[in-house]
């Protein structure tokens, strides 16, 4: 099943891999015209390659001063318009709260949290002037369970959740919905990181006993991001096998 | 060229859907014109698009007629 996006510009942060590369393909496949980011130029060569033809890849750091004004205003430029805005870009910097460095701490906030809200700045003014526009933003289950060790990235992924929620009543009446997709643990490099004590520990909370698969977040956020989701706003939809359910 | 005053009610009548004759001098977007205060917000951003100008946000407030909304821009366009 892939959605309808004919005509449609999608831009998706953080799409070189893993889960941001599954959507940014989702939405290729349903004919959007699709710009991934990246945060080097080999990045975003590998984003064009991959999109081959139904879009490209372009670099951006989401915590430079002014990158994503200046992206997304060329972006505004040269497609007249952004219909969907998939916050997808994310890192980790774990530690016990107790070792925790400041540069952690900010670092986390900044690319995971802050970065959303200059991402949604920058579009909604062209998307509430279009009457239409989908923004999905990428949270964590654990942005709702908390994980030890990851108190930067539960506060981020908590926060995003809240935001999108009031970011959803401010703008719904122009016909911009916000919602967030909540993964689990999903297949990608992101939780190859994680330690084999922590990995333990999470596959037995895990009902479906498995990892989730990227292409496995990028139906839901193709769904939200539909034209038949218009009704949906401020929701979070968990994908993560049954291991949390709000 | 068209004036000032002309320029701001075509806004007006743009940004809040309203007719040209309700966009009377003492109107107010919020009591006459069927504004929200989200519109509000995008009438005066729009405003500062226009006329290439910043409104701070404590001088935006006071922004809530047809008229004030000329009276502002003419005092602050060069």
């Amino acid at each position: 099943m892939s959605n309808s996006f004919a005509g449609q510009v999608a831009l998706v942060t953080g799409a070189t891999r893993g889960i941001g590369k599954a959507i940014a393909e989702a939405f290729a496949a349903g004919g959007a015209t699709v710009i991934g980011t990246a945060t080097s130029e080999s990045g975003a060569a590998a984003i064009s390659e991959y999109l081959n033809g139904n879009g490209r890849g372009c670099v951006l750091n989401v915590t430079a001063e002014g990158a994503i004004d200046a992206l997304v205003s060329d972006l505004q430029k040269e497609f007249g318009k952004i219909d969907i805005l998939v916050n997808n870009a994310g890192i980790t910097r774990d530690n016990l709260l107790m070792r925790m460095k400041d540069d952690e701490w900010n670092s986390v906030i900044d690319t995971n949290l802050t970065a959303v809200y200059k991402m949604c700045k920058a579009v909604m003014r062209g998307m509430m002037k279009n009457r239409y526009g989908r923004i999905v933003n990428i949270g964590s289950v654990v942005g709702t369970t908390g994980n030890p060790g990851q108190a930067n990235y539960c506060a981020a992924k908590a926060g995003l959740i809240g935001f999108t929620k009031a970011l959803a009543k401010e703008i719904a009446s122009r016909g911009v919905t916000v919602n967030a997709v909540a993964p689990g643990f999903i297949d990608t490099d992101m939780t190859k990181a994680l330690t084999d004590e922590q990995r333990e520990r999470i596959f037995e909370t895990i009902p479906a006993a498995r990892l989730g698969k990227p292409e496995e977040i990028a139906a839901a956020v193709s769904f939200l991001a539909s034209e038949q989701a218009g009704y949906i706003t401020g929701e979070t939809i968990h994908v993560n096998g049954g291991m949390s359910m709000v | 060229m068209s004036t000032i005053e002309e320029r701001v009610k075509k806004i007006i009548i743009e940004q809040l859907g309203v007719k040209e004759e309700e966009v009377k001098p003492e109107a107010s977007f919020e009591n006459d014109l069927g504004a929200d205060s989200l519109d509000t917000v995008e009438l005066v951003m729009a405003l500062e698009e226009e006329f290439e100008t910043e409104i701070p946000d404590e001088e935006a407030e006071k922004i809530r007629t047809v008229q004030a909304a000329i009276d502002y821009i003419n005092k602050h366009s060069a």
